[in-house]
């Protein structure tokens, strides 16, 4: 009587569950996927085939700007971890207490202020009549406005800002839980700040990296305001591509083949990263 | 902290100095943003032009504030709809996935759980253009078989809940299960052995433990729902939710409404995190 109630519990709580994942997760990309292989050879008539991938191995623009982006978000993935690490060091082991707990929080604000409410702020920033073209201007530095906005460096400032956060929280988790008296032995065996840093700080902090390092490559690959909005008309991002097939050119089957090949690569990328640090998903995403 | 170990002074200035460029780098934008909220200029750029509550509250061409700015008030009514949807139906599905999860032992939950974990890590435009092709085909079939209508699959509000609820869900699913891995069954046997129900337990004992997380996971729902674009951009359909008005604008050239709105948002989501934080600390 007992386990049968207990067993209509789990059928009722796995209802939803199988619910959401079927129609909303699985299917949409099996969906995608059989749309990705189908080619349109007349009105409403399609047959299976690879033409869509093979349209974008042949067309140098849509492999490039692939490749741009793939290379792109591993350089703000580097970037943000570099710039990310000291601070992370610097509260999880520098500082206690009610600083530690402002500057973590602090670390936060990019998380609670929409995507488009940050870039929107960089563009202040960084175009001809923003604030810093002002700046240069009157310390006499420039003799005339200068428009920073629109290029690659802007993008990067953008993507390393948005994603900031994601590297910082699980450095900071991760360095908490490395014992303080393990650099100070580091230390009295005559180690010096790198030695320490390469043998000990770092190792430790591994799930941490790699962890924050795939969130932030994923989110990097997936943006699509920060290139569209810092990097102008020009800069070409996969996610952009990917929007244009679907909305302004309303080729479904060749916009499926370039979610396709994104999630692939994103999918690729985290699954290597897991396999060489020897971390499981469940391990690093199921804490955050 | 570690004091213990020598640190020539000049190193720890450059580093604090670091740290400290760090955050301004952090704040600046957003500064930015707030400030130019109020200056008397119809662009969002220097020169300073003087103090002005315009941006809020004027009804003069070009000074249109928010309050009085129709389509920005419509979509942050839209916005609210939306967010009202998703926190919800993602509360009550992680509500149950957490039980699910963290009571019950059956075949295939590491395979479950990590399934349930994908949304993480699926970028958000390829869960919005799944979703859109997925539903679009559904509802082509069904037109083709019944002859009727089905506007709810196509792009609209409906699929723009559904598709935010698809990644929502599974941060509501982790903080709720946190708190309830903390739970102490001991509490909820004791309340049977007392002649409860096993539901009215849950009711009574398992549920008011849970409700800091739930209300917890309600709010980031909702802010969540609120900043999300990526998804929502590829199932939007003729109403649009604030961040895609606030992005249509911004691609007409901006003015400074959208400071006036932002600094807004601003102050509701650090108000709601401060709810949620003293809610918390209550309890």
């Amino acid at each position: 009587m007992r386990s049968d109630a207990s067993r209509l519990g789990l059928y009722l709580l796995l209802a939803p569950i199988l619910l959401w994942l079927t129609v909303l997760i699985i299917l949409p990309h099996i969906g995608l996927f059989l749309v990705s292989i189908s080619e349109k050879i007349g009105p409403r008539e399609y047959e299976t085939g690879f033409d869509n991938y093979a349209a974008f191995f042949t067309e140098p623009l849509y492999w490039r700007t692939f490749g741009r982006t793939a290379i792109m978000s591993i350089l703000a993935t580097v970037l943000t971890l570099l710039i990310g690490f000291p601070i992370a060091y610097y509260i999880a082991k520098l500082t206690k207490g009610r600083t530690k707990t402002t500057l973590f929080l602090m670390c936060m604000i990019p998380f609670w202020v929409s995507e488009l409410v940050r870039t929107f702020g960089w563009m202040i920033l960084l175009r001809e009549t923003g604030v810093f073209s002002n700046l240069l201007q009157s310390l006499g530095l420039v003799s005339g406005p200068v428009e920073m906005l629109y290029n690659d460096a802007a993008i990067m400032v953008g993507l390393v800002y948005t994603s900031i956060l994601f590297m910082v929280v699980p450095l900071v988790t991760t360095l908490d839980s490395l014992d303080d008296s393990l650099i100070e032995a580091g230390y009295d065996l005559g180690g010096t700040s790198t030695s320490i840093l390469r043998e000990i700080v770092i190792p430790h902090a591994m799930p941490g990296i790699v962890s924050g390092c795939i969130v932030v490559f994923m989110l990097s690959l997936g943006n699509y305001l920060t290139p569209i909005l810092l990097g102008g008309k020009d800069s070409l991002w996969f996610t952009g591509m990917i929007y244009t097939q679907f909305i302004t050119r309303f080729n479904w089957e060749l916009g499926s083949a370039f979610g396709f090949l994104l999630l692939a690569l994103s999918s690729l990328v985290v699954f290597a990263g897991l396999k060489l640090s020897g971390q499981s998903l469940s391990n690093t995403m199921g804490r955050s | 902290m570690i004091t213990s170990i020598p640190q020539r002074a000049f190193t720890k200035w450059c580093y604090r100095a670091y740290v400290a460029t760090f955050f301004v780098y952090l704040g600046l934008p957003l500064v930015v943003v707030c400030v130019f909220a109020f200056n008397n200029s119809v662009f969002p750029s220097l020169p300073w032009e003087g103090f002005t509550l315009a941006w809020f509250f004027g009804n003069e061409a070009p000074f249109i504030g928010v309050f009085n700015e129709r389509a920005i008030m419509r979509s942050i009514g839209t916005s609210a709809f939306v967010a009202a949807w998703v926190s919800g139906l993602a509360v009550l599905v992680g509500t149950c996935n957490a039980f699910l999860f963290v009571r019950y032992n059956f075949k295939g939950k590491a395979f479950l759980y990590m399934l349930m974990l994908l949304p993480l890590i699926i970028p958000g435009v390829i869960l919005g253009i799944s979703i859109l092709v997925f539903f679009s085909s559904v509802a082509n079939t069904l037109e083709d078989a019944t002859g009727m209508w089905f506007d709810g699959l196509r792009p609209g509000l409906p699929l723009v809940i559904l598709g935010q609820f698809s990644f929502i869900t599974t941060f509501a699913t982790l903080v709720i299960s946190a708190r309830l891995q903390k739970f102490d069954p001991s509490l909820e046997e004791a309340a049977l052995n007392l002649g409860a129900s096993k539901w009215g337990a849950i009711r009574q004992i398992t549920l008011p433990f849970l409700l800091p997380a739930i209300v917890a996971s309600a709010v980031v729902a909702m802010l969540m729902s609120f900043e999300n674009f990526n998804t929502t951009l590829m199932l939007v359909g003729s109403d649009s939710p604030l961040t895609i008005t606030m992005f249509d604008k911004l691609k007409q050239g901006s003015t400074p409404v959208l400071n006036a709105v932002s600094l807004l948002l601003m102050v509701v989501s650090a108000i709601l995190g401060l709810l949620s934080l003293l809610f918390q600390k209550k309890r």
